[in-house]
Protein backbone atom coordinates (compact mmCIF):
# COMPACT_ATOMS: atom_id res chain seq x y z
CA UNK A 1 0.00 0.00 0.00
CA UNK A 2 1.09 3.53 -0.65
CA UNK A 3 1.75 5.24 2.60
CA UNK A 4 4.13 8.13 2.94
CA UNK A 5 3.27 9.03 6.51
CA UNK A 6 6.08 8.42 8.96
CA UNK A 7 5.72 5.25 10.99
CA UNK A 8 3.51 2.24 10.37
CA UNK A 9 -0.10 2.98 9.50
CA UNK A 10 -1.50 1.30 12.60
CA UNK A 11 0.20 3.78 14.95
CA UNK A 12 -2.07 6.21 16.75
CA UNK A 13 -1.86 9.32 14.59
CA UNK A 14 0.13 12.28 15.79
CA UNK A 15 -2.30 15.02 16.81
CA UNK A 16 -1.41 17.17 13.84
CA UNK A 17 -1.86 14.67 11.03
CA UNK A 18 -4.31 16.17 8.60
CA UNK A 19 -7.96 15.22 8.95
CA UNK A 20 -7.98 14.00 5.36
CA UNK A 21 -5.02 13.24 3.15
CA UNK A 22 -5.50 12.12 -0.45
CA UNK A 23 -2.89 11.08 -2.97
CA UNK A 24 -3.63 9.74 -6.41
CA UNK A 25 -7.28 9.42 -5.37
CA UNK A 26 -9.31 8.11 -8.29
CA UNK A 27 -12.94 7.03 -8.37
CA UNK A 28 -14.62 5.26 -11.24
CA UNK A 29 -18.41 5.09 -11.56
CA UNK A 30 -19.51 2.89 -14.42
CA UNK A 31 -17.67 4.01 -17.55
CA UNK A 32 -16.84 7.44 -16.08
CA UNK A 33 -13.81 8.45 -14.08
CA UNK A 34 -15.47 10.82 -11.61
CA UNK A 35 -12.36 11.79 -9.64
CA UNK A 36 -9.02 11.91 -11.40
CA UNK A 37 -5.93 11.31 -9.20
CA UNK A 38 -6.66 13.99 -6.62
CA UNK A 39 -4.03 15.17 -4.20
CA UNK A 40 -4.96 17.37 -1.26
CA UNK A 41 -5.07 17.60 2.51
CA UNK A 42 -7.78 18.88 4.82
CA UNK A 43 -6.28 20.41 8.00
CA UNK A 44 -7.79 19.63 11.39
CA UNK A 45 -9.90 22.00 13.41
CA UNK A 46 -10.86 24.18 10.46
CA UNK A 47 -13.68 24.60 8.01
CA UNK A 48 -12.73 23.53 4.53
CA UNK A 49 -15.14 24.42 1.77
CA UNK A 50 -15.49 22.09 -1.17
CA UNK A 51 -16.72 24.18 -4.04
CA UNK A 52 -17.50 23.59 -7.63
CA UNK A 53 -20.38 23.34 -10.09
CA UNK A 54 -22.88 20.53 -9.59
CA UNK A 55 -21.73 17.29 -11.14
CA UNK A 56 -18.03 18.03 -10.60
CA UNK A 57 -17.56 15.15 -8.17
CA UNK A 58 -18.06 16.85 -4.79
CA UNK A 59 -20.51 14.27 -3.48
CA UNK A 60 -18.42 11.38 -4.76
CA UNK A 61 -15.38 12.79 -2.97
CA UNK A 62 -17.38 13.14 0.24
CA UNK A 63 -18.74 9.61 -0.03
CA UNK A 64 -15.19 8.35 -0.55
CA UNK A 65 -14.04 10.10 2.62
CA UNK A 66 -16.95 8.69 4.60
CA UNK A 67 -16.28 5.24 3.16
CA UNK A 68 -19.54 4.60 1.33
CA UNK A 69 -18.14 4.97 -2.19
CA UNK A 70 -17.11 1.87 -4.11
CA UNK A 71 -14.17 1.67 -6.53
CA UNK A 72 -11.88 4.11 -4.78
CA UNK A 73 -8.19 3.73 -5.66
CA UNK A 74 -5.10 5.57 -4.48
CA UNK A 75 -4.41 6.76 -0.95
CA UNK A 76 -7.14 8.27 1.15
CA UNK A 77 -6.45 8.67 4.85
CA UNK A 78 -9.09 10.01 7.20
CA UNK A 79 -8.14 10.91 10.78
CA UNK A 80 -5.02 8.81 10.33
CA UNK A 81 -6.84 5.71 9.13
CA UNK A 82 -7.65 4.42 5.67
CA UNK A 83 -11.06 5.78 4.65
CA UNK A 84 -13.90 3.42 5.53
CA UNK A 85 -12.01 1.89 8.49
CA UNK A 86 -14.58 0.53 10.99
CA UNK A 87 -13.20 2.64 13.87
CA UNK A 88 -13.94 5.79 11.85
CA UNK A 89 -17.68 5.14 11.87
CA UNK A 90 -18.14 6.71 15.30
CA UNK A 91 -15.74 9.57 14.58
CA UNK A 92 -17.29 10.99 11.42
CA UNK A 93 -20.63 12.75 11.07
CA UNK A 94 -22.00 12.69 7.55
CA UNK A 95 -24.91 14.53 5.99
CA UNK A 96 -25.99 13.51 2.53
CA UNK A 97 -27.46 16.02 0.11
CA UNK A 98 -30.99 14.65 0.41
CA UNK A 99 -32.05 14.53 4.07
CA UNK A 100 -31.69 10.92 5.16
CA UNK A 101 -34.10 10.64 8.05
CA UNK A 102 -37.24 8.60 8.64
CA UNK A 103 -40.23 10.63 7.51
CA UNK A 104 -42.62 8.49 9.54
CA UNK A 105 -40.87 9.18 12.84
CA UNK A 106 -40.83 12.36 14.87
CA UNK A 107 -37.67 14.44 14.99
CA UNK A 108 -36.90 13.19 18.48
CA UNK A 109 -37.59 9.57 17.57
CA UNK A 110 -35.19 9.87 14.65
CA UNK A 111 -32.46 11.25 16.90
CA UNK A 112 -33.19 8.70 19.63
CA UNK A 113 -32.71 5.87 17.18
CA UNK A 114 -29.50 7.16 15.62
CA UNK A 115 -27.96 7.91 18.99
CA UNK A 116 -28.80 4.38 20.13
CA UNK A 117 -26.95 3.06 17.09
CA UNK A 118 -24.00 5.37 17.60
CA UNK A 119 -23.51 4.87 21.32
CA UNK A 120 -25.45 1.86 22.58
CA UNK A 121 -25.52 1.10 26.26
CA UNK A 122 -25.76 4.67 27.49
CA UNK A 123 -28.31 5.69 30.05
CA UNK A 124 -31.61 7.10 28.88
CA UNK A 125 -30.97 10.46 30.53
CA UNK A 126 -27.53 10.73 28.89
CA UNK A 127 -29.12 10.10 25.53
CA UNK A 128 -31.91 12.54 26.15
CA UNK A 129 -29.37 15.22 27.03
CA UNK A 130 -27.46 14.50 23.85
CA UNK A 131 -30.60 14.68 21.72
CA UNK A 132 -31.65 17.94 23.42
CA UNK A 133 -28.22 19.39 22.71
CA UNK A 134 -28.27 18.67 18.97
CA UNK A 135 -31.90 19.82 18.73
CA UNK A 136 -30.83 23.16 20.19
CA UNK A 137 -27.80 23.26 17.86
CA UNK A 138 -30.00 23.15 14.77
CA UNK A 139 -32.78 25.22 16.37
CA UNK A 140 -35.46 22.54 16.17
CA UNK A 141 -36.33 22.17 19.86
CA UNK A 142 -39.84 23.46 19.21
CA UNK A 143 -40.36 20.86 16.48
CA UNK A 144 -39.01 17.88 18.43
CA UNK A 145 -42.32 16.05 18.40
CA UNK A 146 -43.32 16.79 14.82
CA UNK A 147 -43.17 14.04 12.22
CA UNK A 148 -40.10 14.56 10.05
CA UNK A 149 -42.26 14.05 6.97
CA UNK A 150 -44.45 17.01 7.94
CA UNK A 151 -41.55 19.45 8.19
CA UNK A 152 -40.45 21.86 5.49
CA UNK A 153 -37.48 20.98 3.30
CA UNK A 154 -35.13 23.20 5.26
CA UNK A 155 -36.28 21.78 8.56
CA UNK A 156 -35.82 18.22 7.37
CA UNK A 157 -32.29 18.94 6.24
CA UNK A 158 -31.61 20.35 9.70
CA UNK A 159 -32.86 17.11 11.25
CA UNK A 160 -30.41 15.32 9.01
CA UNK A 161 -27.67 17.67 10.19
CA UNK A 162 -28.66 17.09 13.82
CA UNK A 163 -28.14 13.35 13.33
CA UNK A 164 -24.60 14.03 12.13
CA UNK A 165 -23.89 16.14 15.23
CA UNK A 166 -24.72 13.25 17.58
CA UNK A 167 -21.78 11.80 19.45
CA UNK A 168 -19.53 14.86 18.88
CA UNK A 169 -17.70 13.62 15.79
CA UNK A 170 -14.13 14.73 15.08
CA UNK A 171 -14.86 15.18 11.39
CA UNK A 172 -18.09 16.47 9.91
CA UNK A 173 -18.68 15.86 6.22
CA UNK A 174 -21.61 17.99 5.11
CA UNK A 175 -22.90 17.77 1.57
CA UNK A 176 -24.59 21.08 0.74
CA UNK A 177 -26.10 21.55 4.22
CA UNK A 178 -27.43 25.04 3.53
CA UNK A 179 -29.22 24.42 0.24
CA UNK A 180 -32.76 25.78 0.25
CA UNK A 181 -32.41 27.60 3.56
CA UNK A 182 -33.31 31.23 4.10
CA UNK A 183 -30.51 33.75 4.72
CA UNK A 184 -31.12 33.98 8.48
CA UNK A 185 -30.89 30.23 8.94
CA UNK A 186 -27.87 30.02 6.71
CA UNK A 187 -26.11 32.62 8.80
CA UNK A 188 -27.07 30.79 12.01
CA UNK A 189 -25.80 27.49 10.65
CA UNK A 190 -22.49 29.01 9.61
CA UNK A 191 -22.15 30.45 13.11
CA UNK A 192 -22.79 26.96 14.43
CA UNK A 193 -20.20 25.47 12.07
CA UNK A 194 -17.62 28.00 13.26
CA UNK A 195 -18.35 27.30 16.90
CA UNK A 196 -18.08 23.55 16.28
CA UNK A 197 -14.65 24.09 14.75
CA UNK A 198 -13.49 26.60 17.38
CA UNK A 199 -14.96 25.13 20.59
CA UNK A 200 -14.93 21.42 19.88
CA UNK A 201 -11.84 21.42 17.69
CA UNK A 202 -13.70 19.46 15.04
CA UNK A 203 -12.87 19.49 11.36
CA UNK A 204 -15.60 20.40 8.90
CA UNK A 205 -15.67 19.65 5.22
CA UNK A 206 -18.61 21.47 3.69
CA UNK A 207 -19.61 21.36 0.06
CA UNK A 208 -21.52 24.06 -1.67
CA UNK A 209 -22.07 25.40 -5.12
CA UNK A 210 -22.93 28.82 -3.73
CA UNK A 211 -19.73 30.80 -3.94
CA UNK A 212 -20.60 33.44 -1.36
CA UNK A 213 -20.41 30.74 1.29
CA UNK A 214 -16.78 30.24 0.33
CA UNK A 215 -15.86 33.45 2.12
CA UNK A 216 -16.90 31.88 5.40
CA UNK A 217 -14.44 28.97 5.12
CA UNK A 218 -10.88 28.82 6.42
CA UNK A 219 -9.71 26.92 3.39
CA UNK A 220 -11.12 26.09 0.01
CA UNK A 221 -10.88 23.20 -2.37
CA UNK A 222 -12.10 24.31 -5.77
CA UNK A 223 -13.20 21.44 -7.95
CA UNK A 224 -14.11 21.14 -11.57
CA UNK A 225 -14.76 18.03 -13.66
CA UNK A 226 -13.24 15.62 -11.17
CA UNK A 227 -10.08 17.61 -10.61
CA UNK A 228 -8.93 20.05 -7.96
CA UNK A 229 -8.33 23.49 -9.40
CA UNK A 230 -7.08 25.11 -6.22
CA UNK A 231 -6.39 24.28 -2.58
CA UNK A 232 -5.85 27.49 -0.64
CA UNK A 233 -7.31 30.07 1.73
CA UNK A 234 -9.97 32.43 0.31
CA UNK A 235 -7.61 35.39 0.73
CA UNK A 236 -4.71 33.72 -1.03
CA UNK A 237 -7.00 32.70 -3.88
CA UNK A 238 -8.22 36.21 -4.39
CA UNK A 239 -4.73 37.65 -4.23
CA UNK A 240 -3.27 35.03 -6.56
CA UNK A 241 -5.88 35.61 -9.23
CA UNK A 242 -6.22 39.34 -8.63
CA UNK A 243 -9.95 38.97 -8.09
CA UNK A 244 -12.40 40.72 -5.82
CA UNK A 245 -14.41 37.66 -4.82
CA UNK A 246 -13.89 33.93 -4.58
CA UNK A 247 -16.43 33.54 -7.36
CA UNK A 248 -14.32 35.69 -9.68
CA UNK A 249 -11.22 33.76 -8.60
CA UNK A 250 -12.94 30.49 -9.41
CA UNK A 251 -14.01 31.69 -12.85
CA UNK A 252 -10.50 32.94 -13.49
CA UNK A 253 -9.06 29.53 -12.60
CA UNK A 254 -11.65 27.75 -14.75
CA UNK A 255 -10.76 29.91 -17.77
CA UNK A 256 -7.10 29.26 -17.14
CA UNK A 257 -7.67 25.51 -16.97
CA UNK A 258 -9.79 25.52 -20.12
CA UNK A 259 -7.16 27.51 -22.00
CA UNK A 260 -4.43 25.12 -20.83
CA UNK A 261 -6.47 22.14 -21.93
CA UNK A 262 -7.10 23.71 -25.34
CA UNK A 263 -3.42 24.39 -25.78
CA UNK A 264 -2.59 20.81 -25.00
CA UNK A 265 -5.16 19.73 -27.57
CA UNK A 266 -3.71 21.89 -30.34
CA UNK A 267 -0.08 21.02 -29.72
CA UNK A 268 -0.90 17.33 -29.83
CA UNK B 1 -6.79 -8.34 10.21
CA UNK B 2 -4.70 -6.60 12.79
CA UNK B 3 -6.56 -5.08 15.65
CA UNK B 4 -5.71 -1.53 16.54
CA UNK B 5 -5.97 0.33 19.77
CA UNK B 6 -8.55 3.09 19.95
CA UNK B 7 -7.12 6.35 18.73
CA UNK B 8 -5.91 8.84 21.25
CA UNK B 9 -8.03 11.92 21.54
CA UNK B 10 -11.42 10.26 21.74
CA UNK B 11 -13.06 10.73 25.09
CA UNK B 12 -14.90 7.42 25.18
CA UNK B 13 -13.88 4.11 23.71
CA UNK B 14 -16.17 3.51 20.76
CA UNK B 15 -18.28 0.39 21.04
CA UNK B 16 -16.82 -2.07 18.58
CA UNK B 17 -18.90 -3.26 15.66
CA UNK B 18 -19.72 -6.89 16.21
CA UNK B 19 -21.77 -9.19 14.06
CA UNK B 20 -24.71 -8.77 16.36
CA UNK B 21 -25.21 -6.23 19.11
CA UNK B 22 -28.29 -6.78 21.23
CA UNK B 23 -29.03 -3.15 22.02
CA UNK B 24 -28.54 -2.00 18.41
CA UNK B 25 -30.81 -4.82 17.25
CA UNK B 26 -33.57 -3.99 19.70
CA UNK B 27 -33.21 -0.27 18.97
CA UNK B 28 -33.72 -1.07 15.28
CA UNK B 29 -36.73 -3.27 15.99
CA UNK B 30 -38.23 -0.56 18.21
CA UNK B 31 -37.64 2.01 15.49
CA UNK B 32 -39.37 -0.15 12.85
CA UNK B 33 -42.36 -0.67 15.16
CA UNK B 34 -42.47 3.06 15.95
CA UNK B 35 -42.59 3.82 12.24
CA UNK B 36 -45.52 1.44 11.92
CA UNK B 37 -47.28 3.04 14.85
CA UNK B 38 -47.41 6.30 12.93
CA UNK B 39 -49.23 4.38 10.20
CA UNK B 40 -52.24 2.86 11.98
CA UNK B 41 -54.02 2.02 8.76
CA UNK B 42 -51.23 -0.33 7.71
CA UNK B 43 -51.33 -2.02 11.10
CA UNK B 44 -55.10 -2.43 10.87
CA UNK B 45 -54.83 -3.93 7.41
CA UNK B 46 -52.04 -6.31 8.40
CA UNK B 47 -54.03 -7.57 11.35
CA UNK B 48 -57.58 -7.55 10.00
CA UNK B 49 -57.29 -8.69 6.39
CA UNK B 50 -56.27 -12.29 7.25
CA UNK B 51 -59.23 -12.51 9.64
CA UNK B 52 -61.65 -11.17 7.03
CA UNK B 53 -60.34 -13.59 4.43
CA UNK B 54 -60.73 -16.54 6.78
CA UNK B 55 -64.25 -15.42 7.59
CA UNK B 56 -65.01 -15.19 3.88
CA UNK B 57 -63.50 -18.59 3.23
CA UNK B 58 -65.52 -20.20 5.97
CA UNK B 59 -68.77 -19.22 4.28
CA UNK B 60 -67.54 -19.85 0.75
CA UNK B 61 -67.10 -23.47 1.81
CA UNK B 62 -70.23 -23.43 3.92
CA UNK B 63 -71.35 -26.77 2.51
CA UNK B 64 -68.00 -28.58 2.85
CA UNK B 65 -66.32 -27.93 6.21
CA UNK B 66 -63.54 -30.45 5.37
CA UNK B 67 -62.36 -28.20 2.55
CA UNK B 68 -62.39 -25.21 4.87
CA UNK B 69 -60.24 -27.17 7.33
CA UNK B 70 -57.64 -27.91 4.65
CA UNK B 71 -57.52 -24.56 2.95
CA UNK B 72 -58.00 -22.60 6.16
CA UNK B 73 -55.04 -24.24 7.85
CA UNK B 74 -52.86 -23.70 4.78
CA UNK B 75 -53.86 -20.06 4.61
CA UNK B 76 -52.92 -19.55 8.24
CA UNK B 77 -49.39 -20.31 7.08
CA UNK B 78 -49.57 -18.33 3.86
CA UNK B 79 -50.97 -15.03 5.17
CA UNK B 80 -48.03 -14.10 7.37
CA UNK B 81 -45.61 -15.01 4.60
CA UNK B 82 -47.31 -12.75 2.05
CA UNK B 83 -47.91 -9.81 4.42
CA UNK B 84 -44.38 -9.80 5.75
CA UNK B 85 -42.96 -10.21 2.27
CA UNK B 86 -44.79 -7.12 1.06
CA UNK B 87 -44.13 -5.00 4.12
CA UNK B 88 -40.45 -5.86 4.34
CA UNK B 89 -39.72 -5.42 0.64
CA UNK B 90 -41.27 -1.95 0.66
CA UNK B 91 -39.74 -0.97 4.01
CA UNK B 92 -36.21 -1.93 3.02
CA UNK B 93 -36.62 -0.40 -0.42
CA UNK B 94 -37.57 2.86 1.27
CA UNK B 95 -34.57 2.50 3.53
CA UNK B 96 -32.35 2.09 0.49
CA UNK B 97 -33.83 4.95 -1.55
CA UNK B 98 -34.21 7.48 1.29
CA UNK B 99 -30.50 7.34 2.11
CA UNK B 100 -31.12 6.11 5.65
CA UNK B 101 -29.49 2.79 4.79
CA UNK B 102 -26.36 4.56 3.59
CA UNK B 103 -26.35 6.64 6.75
CA UNK B 104 -26.80 3.59 8.98
CA UNK B 105 -24.06 1.65 7.24
CA UNK B 106 -21.73 4.64 7.63
CA UNK B 107 -22.47 4.35 11.36
CA UNK B 108 -21.32 1.53 13.60
CA UNK B 109 -24.34 -0.63 12.79
CA UNK B 110 -23.72 -4.24 11.85
CA UNK B 111 -25.65 -5.61 8.89
CA UNK B 112 -26.79 -8.41 11.17
CA UNK B 113 -28.20 -5.84 13.63
CA UNK B 114 -30.30 -4.27 10.92
CA UNK B 115 -31.63 -7.56 9.57
CA UNK B 116 -32.25 -9.04 12.99
CA UNK B 117 -33.99 -5.80 13.98
CA UNK B 118 -36.36 -6.05 11.05
CA UNK B 119 -36.94 -9.76 11.64
CA UNK B 120 -37.68 -9.09 15.31
CA UNK B 121 -40.11 -6.24 14.62
CA UNK B 122 -42.03 -8.06 11.91
CA UNK B 123 -41.89 -11.28 13.90
CA UNK B 124 -43.79 -9.52 16.71
CA UNK B 125 -46.38 -8.23 14.25
CA UNK B 126 -46.64 -11.71 12.75
CA UNK B 127 -47.29 -13.23 16.18
CA UNK B 128 -50.17 -10.81 16.77
CA UNK B 129 -51.54 -11.35 13.29
CA UNK B 130 -51.30 -15.13 13.47
CA UNK B 131 -52.65 -15.33 17.00
CA UNK B 132 -55.76 -13.42 15.99
CA UNK B 133 -56.26 -15.35 12.75
CA UNK B 134 -55.65 -18.71 14.41
CA UNK B 135 -57.89 -17.87 17.34
CA UNK B 136 -60.67 -16.74 15.05
CA UNK B 137 -60.37 -19.81 12.83
CA UNK B 138 -60.19 -22.35 15.65
CA UNK B 139 -62.69 -20.93 18.13
CA UNK B 140 -65.19 -19.02 16.03
CA UNK B 141 -65.10 -20.47 12.55
CA UNK B 142 -64.89 -24.09 13.64
CA UNK B 143 -61.59 -24.94 12.01
CA UNK B 144 -61.06 -28.52 13.05
CA UNK B 145 -57.45 -28.87 14.21
CA UNK B 146 -56.36 -32.21 15.68
CA UNK B 147 -53.00 -30.93 16.94
CA UNK B 148 -52.12 -28.00 19.13
CA UNK B 149 -52.98 -24.47 17.95
CA UNK B 150 -49.58 -23.46 19.39
CA UNK B 151 -47.91 -25.47 16.67
CA UNK B 152 -50.00 -23.63 14.08
CA UNK B 153 -48.73 -20.40 15.60
CA UNK B 154 -45.14 -21.64 15.49
CA UNK B 155 -45.36 -22.45 11.79
CA UNK B 156 -47.05 -19.11 11.14
CA UNK B 157 -44.17 -17.33 12.87
CA UNK B 158 -41.58 -19.23 10.84
CA UNK B 159 -43.53 -18.35 7.69
CA UNK B 160 -43.49 -14.70 8.68
CA UNK B 161 -39.73 -14.86 9.09
CA UNK B 162 -39.45 -16.48 5.69
CA UNK B 163 -41.60 -13.69 4.22
CA UNK B 164 -39.41 -11.06 5.90
CA UNK B 165 -36.30 -12.75 4.56
CA UNK B 166 -37.63 -13.00 1.00
CA UNK B 167 -38.84 -9.40 1.06
CA UNK B 168 -35.48 -8.14 2.27
CA UNK B 169 -33.70 -10.12 -0.40
CA UNK B 170 -35.82 -9.08 -3.38
CA UNK B 171 -35.82 -5.42 -2.34
CA UNK B 172 -32.17 -5.36 -3.43
CA UNK B 173 -33.30 -6.05 -6.99
CA UNK B 174 -36.12 -3.51 -7.07
CA UNK B 175 -35.31 0.02 -8.13
CA UNK B 176 -38.79 1.34 -7.36
CA UNK B 177 -41.93 0.52 -5.39
CA UNK B 178 -43.58 -0.53 -8.67
CA UNK B 179 -40.94 -3.18 -9.18
CA UNK B 180 -41.06 -4.24 -5.55
CA UNK B 181 -44.78 -5.05 -5.62
CA UNK B 182 -44.31 -6.93 -8.90
CA UNK B 183 -41.97 -9.29 -7.08
CA UNK B 184 -44.98 -10.49 -5.16
CA UNK B 185 -46.57 -12.24 -8.19
CA UNK B 186 -43.11 -13.25 -9.36
CA UNK B 187 -41.89 -14.80 -6.11
CA UNK B 188 -45.06 -15.65 -4.18
CA UNK B 189 -47.65 -16.71 -6.79
CA UNK B 190 -45.68 -19.65 -8.22
CA UNK B 191 -45.19 -20.94 -4.69
CA UNK B 192 -48.87 -20.42 -4.00
CA UNK B 193 -49.83 -22.52 -7.04
CA UNK B 194 -47.32 -25.25 -6.27
CA UNK B 195 -47.56 -25.46 -2.49
CA UNK B 196 -50.45 -27.91 -2.44
CA UNK B 197 -53.14 -25.41 -1.59
CA UNK B 198 -55.24 -26.07 -4.69
CA UNK B 199 -54.44 -29.72 -5.24
CA UNK B 200 -52.19 -32.17 -3.38
CA UNK B 201 -48.64 -31.89 -4.61
CA UNK B 202 -48.60 -35.63 -5.45
CA UNK B 203 -51.30 -35.02 -8.10
CA UNK B 204 -49.18 -32.52 -10.01
CA UNK B 205 -47.13 -33.17 -13.12
CA UNK B 206 -43.91 -34.83 -11.88
CA UNK B 207 -41.85 -31.89 -13.10
CA UNK B 208 -43.98 -29.44 -11.10
CA UNK B 209 -43.97 -31.73 -8.10
CA UNK B 210 -40.17 -31.74 -8.22
CA UNK B 211 -40.16 -27.95 -8.33
CA UNK B 212 -42.62 -27.74 -5.44
CA UNK B 213 -40.23 -29.95 -3.47
CA UNK B 214 -37.63 -27.19 -3.45
CA UNK B 215 -39.97 -24.27 -2.74
CA UNK B 216 -40.16 -23.33 0.94
CA UNK B 217 -43.88 -22.50 0.97
CA UNK B 218 -44.65 -26.16 0.22
CA UNK B 219 -43.17 -27.10 3.57
CA UNK B 220 -45.03 -24.30 5.31
CA UNK B 221 -48.32 -25.72 4.04
CA UNK B 222 -47.27 -29.34 4.71
CA UNK B 223 -46.40 -28.37 8.27
CA UNK B 224 -49.82 -26.80 8.79
CA UNK B 225 -51.50 -29.90 7.45
CA UNK B 226 -49.48 -32.11 9.82
CA UNK B 227 -50.85 -30.13 12.76
CA UNK B 228 -54.32 -30.37 11.27
CA UNK B 229 -54.26 -34.15 11.09
CA UNK B 230 -52.10 -35.37 13.97
CA UNK B 231 -52.38 -34.86 17.72
CA UNK B 232 -48.63 -35.08 18.34
CA UNK B 233 -45.68 -33.31 16.90
CA UNK B 234 -44.80 -35.72 14.09
CA UNK B 235 -41.36 -36.25 12.62
CA UNK B 236 -42.68 -34.80 9.37
CA UNK B 237 -43.81 -31.67 11.19
CA UNK B 238 -40.38 -31.19 12.74
CA UNK B 239 -38.76 -31.66 9.34
CA UNK B 240 -41.13 -29.16 7.70
CA UNK B 241 -40.61 -26.58 10.42
CA UNK B 242 -36.83 -26.99 10.23
CA UNK B 243 -36.86 -26.61 6.44
CA UNK B 244 -38.89 -23.39 6.64
CA UNK B 245 -36.64 -22.02 9.39
CA UNK B 246 -33.52 -23.05 7.49
CA UNK B 247 -34.77 -21.36 4.31
CA UNK B 248 -35.58 -18.20 6.25
CA UNK B 249 -32.06 -18.09 7.73
CA UNK B 250 -30.48 -18.82 4.35
CA UNK B 251 -32.41 -16.06 2.61
CA UNK B 252 -31.71 -13.65 5.49
CA UNK B 253 -28.03 -14.40 4.93
CA UNK B 254 -28.43 -13.69 1.22
CA UNK B 255 -30.27 -10.48 2.13
CA UNK B 256 -27.36 -9.44 4.36
CA UNK B 257 -25.03 -9.94 1.43
CA UNK B 258 -27.05 -7.43 -0.60
CA UNK B 259 -26.44 -4.69 1.98
CA UNK B 260 -23.23 -3.02 0.88
CA UNK B 261 -21.40 -0.42 2.89
CA UNK B 262 -19.78 0.83 -0.29
CA UNK B 263 -21.93 1.45 -3.32
CA UNK B 264 -21.29 2.94 -6.74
Amino acid sequence: MMNNASGPPTDPPAPRTPAVRAEGLTVVRGPRTVLRSLEFTVPRGQITGLLGPSGCGKSTLMRSIVGTQAKVTGTLEVLGRPAGHPTLRTRIGYVTQAPSVYDDLTVRQNLDYFTAILTPGRSTSDRRQEVDRVLADVDLTSHADALAGNLSGGQRSRVSLAVALLGTPELLVLDEPTVGLDPVLRRDLWTLFHSIAADRGATLLISSHVMDEAERCHRLLLMREGEILADDTPDALRTRTGSETVEAAFLHLVDEATAAAREKETTR
Amino acid sequence: MTTTTPTAGTATTPTPVRALNASRTTATAARVLRQLRHDPRTIAMMILIPCVMLFLLRYVFDGSPRTFDNIGASLLGIFPLITMFLVTSIATLRERTSGTLERLLAMPLGKGDLIAGYALAFGIIAIIQSALATGLAVWFLGLDVTGSPWLLLLVALLDALLGTALGLFVSAFAASEFQAVQFMPAVIFPQLLLCGLFTPRSNMHPALEAISDVLPMSYAVDGMNEVLKHTDMTADFVRDALIVAGCALLVLGLGAATLRRRTA
